[in-house]
């Protein structure tokens, strides 16, 4: 697969939300195909779909390798926040366990990626700085089940776009992990650990860095 | 139209199963089957799902792409995943209502799997309509069995239950065509994760059993792996 360096960075640009807006180059057919798809409403029920129509893919090789570079920052984002905030702060217990399993398992995630970019011949974004708004165990578990969530919202909302089949398998391989985790923190939390109709809702970009964003600092 | 299988679709499915997992069958002539009108009976479609062992049901879109050549359209590939999934959420269904009917959970944990039966049973109901939405015919309900001995077995049985079940979505995402059925695929396929993680804080194991990467089951592991539970 032929690979551009994509000519929309993401990595400054992820700190400003009008990024959500993607300047694209032109469609592939796969994203005419999508866009069709997704316009005529998902049949599992869910109506979260609309902007996707309205985002279209980068015409050359730059499709995988912006997905993938936006779930890197995603994972660089929950590594920091199990990691380093997870430290700073006097988690106990279970909080404590989760905070250093998941951060382990996130930091596996952005090995992953950034090795599957660069063998894309894409250029992995740098890792961003970060500020958490969480100063006890409490907002640190809640926070953890907003990023859990949205993680898995970003990457079912992703995946249909993606153009490599192995791309596509390491990214379902990576979203299971994101669910498992999210169900973990909710039931820690005494939230219910599923959606309650059974389907979890796939989130636009827009909708991610509406949540993700104001965390992102440079 | 394919003609349907030549063993009685009435037949053991156990003793299918058993063959299925012996045989070595085209995975061509599996989604034909599969996917046509004529394979709506669950035997049929176990017969013929996909035994091979040289090719696991993640590969490569030219797995897929193989049947459109000759002459079965990609929905008829996505229809036969879905009736595979379909099949899978049965099961799942079926086992969670004897598991509420039995009773051995209360409280909060009661009510987490009487949600789970919920949404096991709008799988089924998702996955029918979109089976028919591309002109497939569902795959019908499997008679099954499982072992109802104490909450302790039984959580246990569930979170063996939906780690396969997880692992059966992921194996399937790269041979969906539609980037709709993916899609629908895709949100059920983390609601089948969240399910095993709770069950694993209930049975203490491992929320992430395959650590930091959810690995995929092919057709032929998972259907072998629920044999024994089909009556």
């Amino acid at each position: 697969m032929s690979n551009n360096t994509p000519t929309q960075t993401t990595s400054h640009g992820l700190a400003n939300p009008e990024l959500a807006a993607f300047e694209v180059h032109g469609m592939t057919r796969s994203s005419f195909i999508l866009r069709g798809a997704l316009a005529a409403g998902a049949f599992y029920g869910t109506a979260a779909v609309t902007p996707f129509v309205s985002q279209a893919l980068a015409e050359t090789g730059g499709g995988d390798v912006e997905i993938l570079n936006f779930a890197l920052t995603l994972e660089y984002l929950e590594t920091d926040f199990y990691t380093v905030k997870g430290s700073s702060l006097a988690l106990s217990g279970q909080a404590k366990a989760y905070a250093k399993q998941f951060g382990a398992e996130e930091a596996e995630h952005v090995a992953a990626l950034t090795a599957a970019i660069k063998s894309l011949g894409g250029k992995p974004v740098a890792k961003p700085k970060f500020a958490f708004p969480a100063s006890s165990e409490a907002s640190f578990l809640a926070l953890a089940s907003v990023l859990e969530n949205t993680g898995v919202g970003a990457y079912n909302g992703a995946a249909p776009s993606i153009q490599s089949k192995q791309v596509l398998a390491a990214a379902g391989g990576i979203v299971q992990i994101e669910a498992r985790h999210a169900a973990a923190i909710d039931l820690l939390i005494g939230k219910s650990p599923t959606p309650s109709e059974g389907f979890d809702t796939p989130l636009s970009k827009a909708q991610v860095l509406a949540k993700a964003g104001p965390l992102i600092k440079a | 139209m394919s003609s349907p299988p030549t063993e009685d679709s009435a037949a053991q499915p156990a003793g299918i199963v058993e063959r299925l997992v012996r045989d070595d069958l085209d995975r061509k002539r599996f989604l034909k089957m599969a996917g046509s009108a004529g394979a709506a009976s669950f035997g049929a479609f176990v017969m013929a799902a996909c035994g091979s062992s040289k090719k696991s049901a993640a590969t490569t879109a030219a797995a897929p792409a193989a049947t459109t050549s000759a002459g079965s359209s990609s929905p008829s590939g996505d229809v036969a995943i879905l009736n595979y999934a379909l099949t899978l959420e049965y099961l799942e269904t079926a086992f969670y209502e004897k598991v509420i009917a039995a009773g051995l959970f209360k409280g909060r944990v009661g009510s987490l799997i009487k949600d789970f039966g919920q949404q096991e049973a709008s799988h089924v109901a998702a996955l029918k309509a979109a089976v028919m939405k591309l002109g497939g015919t569902p795959a019908t309900q499997p008679a099954s069995k499982f072992p109802i001995e104490n909450a302790a077995q039984v959580a246990q049985l569930a979170y063996t239950v939906e780690n396969l079940g997880a692992a059966a979505y992921l194996g399937q995402a790269g041979a969906i065509k539609s980037p709709e059925v993916l899609a629908s695929a895709l949100a059920i396929h983390s609601v089948e994760a969240r399910h095993a993680a709770t069950l694993a804080t209930l049975v203490k194991k491992s929320i992430t059993p395959d650590g930091a990467f959810a690995k995929p089951a092919d057709m032929s592991t998972v259907l072998a792996a629920v044999k024994p539970f089909l009556a």
